[in-house]
């Protein structure tokens, strides 16, 4: 470059900020395979749907199924239950949501069991277990309450046990997945 | 190494020809023999040094145990069993390993806490003190992932509710989640990628502790004065004084290190933690260990949304909050320096901040019992107390404390300090 030659100052920038970002980029491409082997693998996705049976599931009965290595509880539940988790005010919950928009048919509540709070497995399945203060179930990790649709009432957690997509085939024969 | 500190002058010649093409042994002279310490160094001075020696025993006792663990889900409980019972010296090799952990975390808390006491982490020692946290917070990601290592009903469920912190982040939070754990609930992949990050980060703590040996020795150490030392009376070398000190500090240490070893290996674990992982069922009551359990009660104190009075718009949700709260109660750690306001480093002269932080000492005690408790009752009231009490030390006491107190006069220099209290006797 002679001396009379001037530098053109803009063209300078655009040069570094074009090399910066290639580089940028570049080194994004380079890091997010790196990154996202880290993310479930195939065969972890390839998780299939599970079938299952609840013809032997009695009225009050509550059962454990295995969906995607997550429990998930279905309750054959019972009037009372039903009615009571139907005159709750759903503008007064926190995770605002009618038991109608939980259930296909009332009396089986199907629902993943896994708390929403930091994804431990509450209590209340079995009879001899606590329920908690609203009749549902109860996450014995830092106290969130759930009602019998499973909504939360009290305690930490921000949601709503989660409903999954889920199928009846025939009365007693629910494809969850 | 009797004091040379030029370039080249050691009496054996093969250290001499090294150090002419390397000055390795110039350094180690100058860093760690002639070195000037301040002469009125108290038995918290030795915390640094055992630290380290608890460091190096985890790594060494780490390598050895690694060789014999699986780290698959199916194998990993029984691979811990074998060590155990089979292995040749594998108890000795994975009680020192576990109760290592906790005694590598009761020489870093009261190192720290020294820290608190005489203000070590003021100016010009604010880079030092930021080294120090940042190994804090990766000794605590270090523990919590060889905690899930053995894959037990502790392990598992551990691993779950720490994993599932992230997912509180609001909108990338479950993809993050799901990032971690490399899957859809903690499994294979989750321990594998542990394992691999246990192994690691020990060495980049090693890498940091460097960073903090050299910031130190950029600065010279601080002292109980507080106040820097000025001429060479105030200062000892090295050595052989404070390596003789450090010496016979970690020998008292060790020895309570390996009464607990030897007679109380499980004094500190759970029954839980000998179950095999089972997904399916949370153990009733689910605890980490002693080291986080402040942090965890910190968690567990926020038990409500933070709303908009009167309109029920949630702004931050209770489990946000608590997450946002337990890693802001360690990232105020960072910004200290810059949070105490007061001229003074020692306590000794200081005497509101030393009430405010034996309050604080105290909280933390508090919450340590508290997040070892089920989240009912008095006890979550307790909990919210003392959390109030640790923001509020820091983030109100702090700075304004250094504008109001009437601190007592400094002394003119550590050598006059130290001949004063002498003849004082």
């Amino acid at each position: 470059m002679s001396k009379t030659e001037k530098i053109d100052e803009n063209k300078r920038d655009f040069l570094y900020l074009a090399a910066a970002g290639m580089g940028v980029v570049g080194v994004g491409s380079a890091v997010w395979p790196l990154v996202d082997s880290m993310n479930p693998a195939a065969d972890v996705l390839a998780l299939a749907s599970t079938e299952v049976d609840l013809s032997s599931v009695e009225i009050g009965q509550s059962i454990k199924v295995v969906w995607r290595g997550k429990p998930v509880f279905i309750r054959r539940r019972t009037k009372e239950e039903i009615t009571e988790a139907n005159s709750v005010e759903v503008e007064t919950l926190r995770d605002k949501q009618s038991d109608t928009d939980r259930v296909q048919n009332p009396e089986w509540l199907i629902m993943v069991g896994v708390c929403t709070h930091l994804g431990c497995i509450p209590l209340g399945n079995k009879p001899a277990e606590v329920k908690g203060e609203y009749n549902g179930w109860f996450c014995p990790c830092h106290g969130s309450h759930y009602d019998t649709s499973g909504r939360i009432r009290k305690g930490p957690a921000p949601k709503n046990l989660e409903v999954p997509e889920y199928k009846f085939v025939t009365d007693t024969q629910v494809i969850i997945g | 190494m009797s004091g040379n500190t030029e370039k080249g002058q050691f009496d054996n010649k093969v250290v001499s020809w090294v150090d002419e093409r390397l000055p390795i042994f110039t350094m180690l002279s100058k860093e760690y023999g002639v070195f000037p310490t301040p002469k009125n160094f108290n038995y918290f001075w030795n915390f640094g040094a055992i630290a380290m020696a608890m460091l190096s025993i985890m790594i060494l006792t780490g390598i050895f145990l690694a060789m014999n663990y699986t780290a698959h889900a199916d194998e990993a409980f029984n691979s811990v069993e074998r060590i155990t019972r089979d292995v040749n010296y594998g108890w000795l090799l994975r009680y020192l390993h576990m109760n290592g952990a906790s005694f590598f975390f009761i020489a870093v808390y009261i190192h720290i806490g020294r820290g608190l006491f005489y203000g070590s982490y003021k100016g010009p020692r604010e880079l030092l003190w930021i080294f120090g946290v940042l190994i804090f917070l990766l000794m605590m990601g270090t523990a919590f992932m060889g905690y899930t290592l053995p894959w037990s009903q502790m392990s598992g469920w551990g691993a779950t509710v720490i994993t599932n912190l992230f997912s509180a982040i609001p909108i990338v939070g479950d993809s993050i989640h799901t990032l971690l754990i490399g899957g859809f609930t903690v499994d294979n992949p989750t321990l594998n990628r542990f394992f691999a990050l246990h192994y690691l980060l020990p060495f980049v703590i090693v890498a940091v502790v460097f960073l903090h040996v050299w910031a130190l020795h950029v600065t010279g150490s601080n002292n109980p004065l507080g106040i820097e030392p000025k001429s060479k009376k105030d200062t000892l070398p090295f050595h052989p004084y404070y390596t003789s000190k450090d010496v016979f500090g970690l020998s008292v240490f060790l020895l309570f290190y390996l009464w607990v070893v030897f007679f109380h290996p499980l004094a500190l674990s759970h029954a839980d933690h000998f179950k095999p992982f089972d997904s399916m069922v949370t153990p009733e009551h689910i605890v980490p260990e002693w080291y986080f359990l402040p942090f965890y009660a910190i968690l567990k104190s926020f038990t409500a949304d933070l709303v908009i009075p009167f309109t029920g718009i949630i702004l931050v949700e209770a489990k946000l909050l608590g997450v946002l709260a337990m890693f802001g109660s360690i990232g105020l750690l960072f910004v200290l320096p810059w949070l105490d306001s007061s001229p003074v480093r020692s306590a000794t002269f200081r005497p509101i901040y030393k009430i405010c932080l034996f309050l604080l000492l105290i909280s933390m005690l508090v919450l340590g019992y508290t997040g070892s408790q089920p989240a009912e009752g008095w006890v979550v009231v307790a909990a919210q107390i003392t959390t109030a009490y640790y923001f509020i030390h820091f983030l109100v006491i702090l700075p304004l404390l250094g504008k109001i107190e009437r601190t007592k006069p400094l002394p003119k220099s550590i050598n006059e300090s130290v001949l004063a209290k002498k003849e004082g006797k």
